[in-house]
């Protein structure tokens, strides 16, 4: 199969993202990276749960002070929920239904500002409300880093996907873009399993 | 000749390796760097040990004696080692399992560059008011309190240059696995490129901690994060546990491909299949992941407590017995081998003792109580030099000579690499045997001099004379190489008449495409079964047909180049009103320069039949 052949429904791979040799390389390569990216969350975590609620003296904030968990909670739903409609994108882009694709990746970035809206508004709570900056404490330099990242993750994501839906609107799917595409909703999962495990241990284990 | 109008003159040839995404001129690169800074870091080397070739010396100062130790490491290791290794690996591994190129060519230049501007960088810092001076460990403790700013170039060099690092370990993996000729089975794969896909899965797991440790040392220094600082309720033990996390798979990073250079130079020159073969694999597989278990023994005497340390010091034994699979392996493929002592081989003969005695001071090191003793003395220092010259610096000078023919057409002169060989290994030999037994009598590591009469003296001026050696051994091989390449004397495919694996059916230098068609595998050492058949070339996989190649590319140059302007604006920024208006233009060049890559379409181009079929005697013909 060659990259500039056009397809119909009919015609089009069972499995366009891996259909030719750059594309199962690029498939390959990228669950190689998402390998390492865990292992620099989990860093990550480490070193949140080695600093949390360490702070210079007594009363200064900790974890129970900050976190509210019905914000937490509602960016949860409306993360995971932006993982369940960038799998509705990659169902149809394996059907070559093009333009349905392209919704439900729009639906993905939407859902992603909206998730990155909250993120914003949560620091700033914590930075101008509350007095909790990033120099404040080891603890705050940890939770920031940490949630952080991930946040810079979202960003990068919603750049990543936004930029493969302008560039490719005018002339629908080939063998050349549907791994870009597949590995662009690989690593917003990612985004979304990492987030899963920050409401865990940040969120969660915070209030206890 | 190709399709590609081949353009002369130096501006031409510059244009050429930059843009390149050819896996062998990408290797090229990569020795010619690693080459450069392991020239500089043996500079460093030297000055270290001029200063201690007398007691009270004034050489030079001891804070600049503390950048030299910390630079030295540094080079060697970020710099030198592991680029020259990857170096090879580019050359090579491709070749041996029978593909065109590596999977990623365009992020396989991006991965040299961001080593090669990593490592300018840091350089850079010998002319912006200091070195980094903790230490290459640069324990928080030392390096929050550096006042200059060498940390900070430090933590960003090696960060750029470690994002080059991983890149290349995700290429090779990646390589191997999807890439592999046709019956080129695992278990086929030649040892170098067995050694490759495992330093390169340890790559992918032990840098990302590295990453993270150099972000919270940026952060703490640089925008006021309290992760080491205790005041603030931040532990500096974080800073040693990832340093460690990635360093000691570091060690086996380079000490697997060495392994795996040596595997091919002792079949080669003792002319038999590698003796056990399924077992060196599975012995590297095995090192490969002990190498995650044992960071901590690196911390015995940070307080982790006697189980910690326990566990750890058996672990680390542990290691020791896949390394002696591969030891009596290597005597068994030279028993009853019909050897012929050639550069390369000497240096195999000589890596073994050598890299024994490293072993056996490993394992002592590695018992955690005799550790107290040891502990930042001369014999760690000996220790570490025992394994890391006698291993992968062995490895480096042999595989330069034997691989030389196959990246540049021509060979080394023999008598001038056996003058080198002498002159080095005595030379090592001098220099870090008596640092045994300086550190057992106390003389601590990292000191920039020491009393007269404490009986230091004569241990010093003999391990100062052998670096001496060492030097001009190293002097000889550069004599060497100018030599060789002036008279340019072009080579066979095969010039040392003894090789086995796919890279030696190729011409030397291979031709941009390396397979005109894509080679047959009938079993281990394929090339080596042909020619015992009395073929000429390999048996080939495919018809020949047009080939796809990847083009060019400028890009992997300015995404790098964006990285490190960026990093002098992180690093000026609260200084200077121009810091982070130049974090910033450092940052848009580097992104903008990854979107153009990716919304600018890149299929590559094919080399039409018809033009094979005139190119005569490149690649391989059945």
């Amino acid at each position: 199969m060659h990259v500039e052949e056009q397809f119909t429904p009919k015609t089009w791979p069972e499995a366009p993202e891996k259909a030719t040799l750059e594309g199962k390389n690029k498939f390959l390569g990228f669950w190689f990276f998402l390998g390492g990216e865990t292992v620099l969350f989990a860093s990550f975590f480490a070193t949140y749960l080695a600093l949390k609620d360490k702070v210079p003296k007594q009363g200064d904030l900790v974890s129970t002070d900050l976190f509210e968990l019905p914000l937490a909670f509602i960016m949860t739903m409306v993360l995971l929920t932006s993982s369940i409609t960038s799998v509705y994108a990659m169902y149809h882009m394996k059907n070559y239904h093009f333009k349905k694709m392209q919704a439900w990746l729009l639906i993905t970035v939407l859902l992603g500002l909206t998730f990155l809206g909250f993120e914003i508004y949560e620091f700033y709570h914590y930075t101008h409300g509350l007095g909790f900056g990033y120099t404040h404490s080891a603890f705050s330099s940890a939770f920031y880093t940490l949630v952080g990242f991930h946040g810079g993750h979202v960003v990068f994501g919603l750049g990543w996907i936004t930029a493969l839906m302008v560039r490719n609107s005018k002339r629908g799917l080939s063998l050349y873009n549907a791994p870009k595409f597949y590995i662009a909703s690989l690593y917003w999962h990612f985004i979304d399993v990492v987030w899963v495990f920050i409401f865990t241990v940040v969120y969660l284990m915070g209030m206890v | 000749m190709s399709s590609i109008a081949q353009k002369s003159g130096f501006g031409a040839t510059v244009w050429d390796f930059m843009t390149t995404v050819d896996h062998k001129k990408i290797a090229i690169l990569y020795l010619a760097a690693g080459g450069f800074f392991f020239l500089l870091g043996g500079i460093e080397a030297m000055i270290i040990r001029i200063q201690l070739f007398v007691p009270d010396s004034g050489f030079v100062s001891a804070g600049l004696f503390n950048e030299m130790l910390t630079m030295h490491g540094v080079t060697m290791i970020f710099l030198a080692a592991m680029p020259i290794l990857i170096g090879f690996m580019n050359l090579v591994m491709p070749l041996q399992i029978g593909a065109r190129d590596v999977a990623f060519p365009f992020l396989n230049s991006l991965g040299f560059w961001l080593f090669f501007f990593g490592g300018l960088l840091l350089n850079l810092s010998w002319f912006l008011g200091g070195a980094p001076d903790a230490g290459w460990t640069s324990y928080a403790s030392l390096s929050l309190n550096s006042q200059t700013h060498g940390i900070d170039f430090y933590a960003l060099g090696l960060q750029i240059s470690g994002f080059g690092t991983l890149m290349g370990g995700i290429n090779f993996l990646v390589t191997i696995i999807n890439m592999r000729a046709p019956g080129m089975t695992y278990m086929r794969m030649p040892m170098f490129t067995w050694t490759t896909f495992v330093a390169s899965a340890l790559i992918l797991f032990a840098f990302p901690p590295l990453t993270v440790g150099l972000f919270l040392l940026t952060f703490d220094r640089m925008f006021g994060a309290n992760f080491f600082n205790v005041a603030a309720g931040g532990n500096t033990i974080i800073w040693e546990h990832f340093f460690w996390i990635f360093g000691h798979p570091e060690v086996y990073i380079l000490i697997l491909p060495a392994f795996g250079l040596f595997s091919e130079i002792f079949s080669t020159f003792s002319r038999k299949r590698l003796f056990g073969y399924s077992s060196m694999v599975f012995a590297t597989v095995l090192i490969g992941f002990l190498g995650f278990m044992v960071w901590a023994h690196h911390m015995f005497t940070v307080g982790l407590g006697n189980i910690a340390n326990a566990i750890f010091a058996v672990a680390s034994f542990a290691i020791g017995v896949p390394t002696g699979i591969k030891i009596f392996n290597w005597l068994f493929t030279m028993w009853g081998g019909n050897i012929k002592f050639t550069t390369p081989m000497l240096y195999a003969a000589a890596f073994i003792p050598s890299f024994v005695m490293g072993g056996v001071t490993g394992i002592m090191v590695a018992t955690a109580p005799a550790d107290y003793q040891f502990h930042d003395t001369y014999f760690v220092v000996a220790h570490f030099h025992y394994v890391i010259v006698g291993g992968v610096v062995l490895a480096i000078l042999a595989a330069t000579h034997f691989y030389w023919p196959k990246a540049f057409g021509t060979m080394l002169n023999e008598t001038l690499g056996k003058i080198t060989f002498v002159l080095f290994v005595v030379g090592f030999h001098l220099t870090f045997f008596i640092q045994h037994f300086l550190g057992l009598m106390g003389m601590p590591r990292r000191i920039a001099t020491y009393l007269p009469g404490q009986g230091l003296d004569t241990g010093n001026l003999i391990s100062s004379i052998g670096a001496i050696l060492m030097a001009l051994g190293v002097i000889v091989l550069l004599i060497n190489i100018v030599m060789t390449s002036v008279k340019n004397v072009k080579v066979g495919n095969d010039p040392w008449g003894d090789g086995r694996t796919l890279e030696w059916a190729l011409p030397s230098p291979p031709p941009f495409y390396n397979f005109k068609q894509l080679p047959f595998v009938r079993g281990i050492d394929t090339y080596w079964i042909e020619k015992m058949e009395g073929r000429e070339g390999i048996t080939p996989a495919e018809p020949l047909g047009d080939i796809h190649m990847p083009n060019g590319s400028i890009l992997p140059v300015f995404i790098s180049f964006g990285f490190f302007v960026a990093a002098f604006g992180c690093i000026y920024r609260t200084e200077q009103p121009w810091g982070l208006a130049v974090l910033i233009i450092g940052l848009v060049i580097a992104f903008g320069s990854m979107l153009l890559r990716s919304l600018k379409d890149d299929h590559g181009f094919h080399i039409p039949k018809s033009e094979l079929m005139s190119d005569k005697d490149k690649g391989v013909r059945a």
